[in-house]
């Protein structure tokens, strides 16, 4: 294995994923993206000097509406499909107030 | 040990667009929770956001108001973080490219001027609402996609008071653009505020804290003052400021340590890959700074320099753009400036706090608010019948009908007043001796019987001329 990513790293991913995993899973996985982060770094290779970085791969330029409110009318529907609902509110276990604002 | 504060602010600004930023669906308050929501504010699989022109118009406008560099090939990024409120697990926001860098404000403390410079302005999405309820949170999307501008300050403020200083300077360049309300009150200007103190000479910042819960101006500074005073204590006890958020508390004026930050956010930007970068061009810019309405620095100097106003009155005159426009309009009219801002700023607003409501939503105007005005300035009316008439003038009714209807004309005519006053002389011989022996008094005594006789419409400067012409006779 060539350390490009090592096990804390990896569980430190998976935590931002929200994912969890065992001890065991973790060694498996450790290795894993270490072998994926391989292939990727053959990109490396390419000489970029002079080359303005990529932000948009369409070529597609000032894409934009006009400010003009428009409602689809989808609530109802949308409530619907929630997994939980009531008085128009999406219902969601307690949240912890963790939040930047 | 002395010590010198480092105070950075985080401003968030509410923009007041028809529709959201990357959604057509509208920017409203107060609606039915949801209400205004539609498949892309709710992050459905498939769906493409596409930007809304008037919030990258409303960016400009917020970079030229701050004295900023408009930034012409800008693009959006993701900021990824899991939260209830916002249902696509990223904010689409600007981080490479901000679409305004290296702004600055005037702020002026006791008539010292100082510069506050601005590092950048970005535009991005609002998240939705929470409300935690004891089972359960309820998630309201409407807010969900609501444009915003964030400010962030470049490190220059030094004290809680310059703090307050530069939100107030920012609160009116924003609010006279017209592109917000920026009412702390009702959520559309937000600030984040982080504080750190050194030991002067020290060239490295301090450890910096982060307060919350600061919901007005005067709290900010409360909260700072507390908070700059906290770290200098635990510096000179030899401990060491640790990194955290704190909650300021209304009712103590302290701040609560809410959680000890551990290592820094980890919110893996990249460039958005749905929406096509931006290209701004000169004459959008152009077009945009051309139709820009005069700041509030620059009234402020036309009105001491060309009005004569004091710079007291032309700062109270110039907090809100509404009261400022109100201003200009009644000067149009040919109203004294002086006097009109003299109305404005006390009977004008004691009615406004009087009945909590906003200039634009009574029935006062211009037009008759300079027509009282004009009737005081030609002697048709006294100050003193002027409170009948400004009454008259908040319900909207016009000064000149409703002070001939009501026989509210002063009486200035001397052919007029003479006779009435040579009549309280010869029903008053008592008063003259008393005025012949020194007592003046008896002056005011005179004065009032002539307006008792008048009901109050003699107008008094005249009545005096007259009256101390007869009396020194």
């Amino acid at each position: 294995m060539a350390n490009r990513i090592n096990r804390e790293q990896v569980k430190h991913v998976a935590e931002l994923a929200k994912l969890e995993f065992t001890d065991d899973q973790l060694d498996a996985l450790t290795p894993q993206l270490d072998d994926i982060i391989g292939l990727f770094e053959s990109l490396s290779e390419v000489d970029t000097d002079n080359v303005e970085p990529t932000t948009n791969v369409t070529d597609q330029i000032n894409v934009m509406r006009e400010d003009v409110a428009d409602n689809w009318g989808q609530s109802a529907a949308l409530l619907k499909n929630a997994p939980d609902a009531a008085r128009g509110y999406i219902k969601v276990p307690t949240i912890i107030d963790e939040s930047e604002d | 040990m002395n010590f010198e504060t480092t105070i950075g602010l985080e401003v968030h600004v509410e923009l007041k667009t028809n529709s959201k930023i990357f959604s057509p669906s509208p920017v409203e308050f107060g609606d039915d929770p949801n209400a205004n929501t539609n498949v892309i504010d709710w992050g459905y699989p498939g769906v493409l956001p596409t930007t809304n022109k008037g919030v990258v118009a409303d960016g400009i406008i917020a970079a030229l108001a701050l004295h900023a560099t408009v930034e012409q090939h800008t693009h959006f990024d993701r900021k990824n973080y899991f939260y209830p409120d916002n249902p696509k697990a990223y904010q689409i926001t600007q981080a490479d490219k901000p679409i305004g860098h290296d702004g600055w404000v005037e702020i002026d403390i006791d008539g010292v001027k100082k510069k506050i410079g601005i590092a950048e302005m970005h535009i991005e999405e609002d998240a939705g609402k929470n409300t935690h309820e004891r089972d359960h949170s309820y998630v309201d999307l409407n807010r969900q996609g609501t444009p915003l501008i964030e400010i962030v300050s470049k490190p220059d403020i030094a004290s809680p008071a310059e703090a307050y200083a530069y939100l107030e300077a920012l609160r009116q360049r924003i609010q006279f653009t017209g592109i917000s309300d920026v009412k702390m009150e009702e959520g559309s200007m937000r600030v984040d505020v982080n504080i750190s103190v050194r030991p002067v000479g020290q060239d490295k910042f301090g450890t910096k804290t982060e307060l919350k819960n600061l919901n007005s101006f005067n709290y900010v500074k409360r909260g700072l003052e507390y908070e700059e005073k906290r770290q200098q204590q635990v510096l000179m006890s030899g401990g060491s400021v640790r990194q955290e958020t704190r909650r300021f508390d209304e009712k103590t004026g302290e701040t609560i340590l809410m959680r000890v930050k551990e290592g820094s956010d980890d919110y893996r930007y990249f460039p958005e890959p749905d929406l096509p970068a931006l290209s701004i061009s000169d004459d959008w810019i152009k077009q945009l700074d051309a139709a820009m309405p005069e700041m509030p620095t620059d009234r402020r100097h036309r009105y001491v320099t060309e009005l004569g106003l004091t710079d007291y009155d032309a700062m109270v005159i110039t907090q809100t753009k509404e009261m400022s426009d109100f201003f200009d309009a009644m000067v149009d009219l040919k109203a004294d400036p002086k006097m009109a801002a003299n109305y404005l700023q006390g009977d004008v607003n004691a009615y406004l706090n009087d009945n909590q409501v906003d200039l634009a939503k009574t029935k006062l105007t211009p037009a008759n608010l300079a027509g009282m005005i004009n009737l005081i300035s030609d002697g048709t009316i006294s100050t003193k019948m002027a409170k009948k008439v400004f009454k008259a003038v908040t319900n909207g009714e016009e000064p000149k009908a409703f002070v001939e209807k009501h026989g509210l004309v002063q009486l200035s005519d001397p052919a007029k007043l003479q006779p009435i006053i040579d009549d309280i002389l010869d029903q008053n011989p008592q008063s003259i001796e008393d005025f012949n022996n020194g007592k003046k008094r008896a002056v005011g005594y005179l004065v009032g019987q002539i307006m008792k006789q008048t009901h109050g419409q003699a107008n008094p400067q005249v009545v005096n001329k007259l009256l101390m012409a007869a009396l020194n006779h």
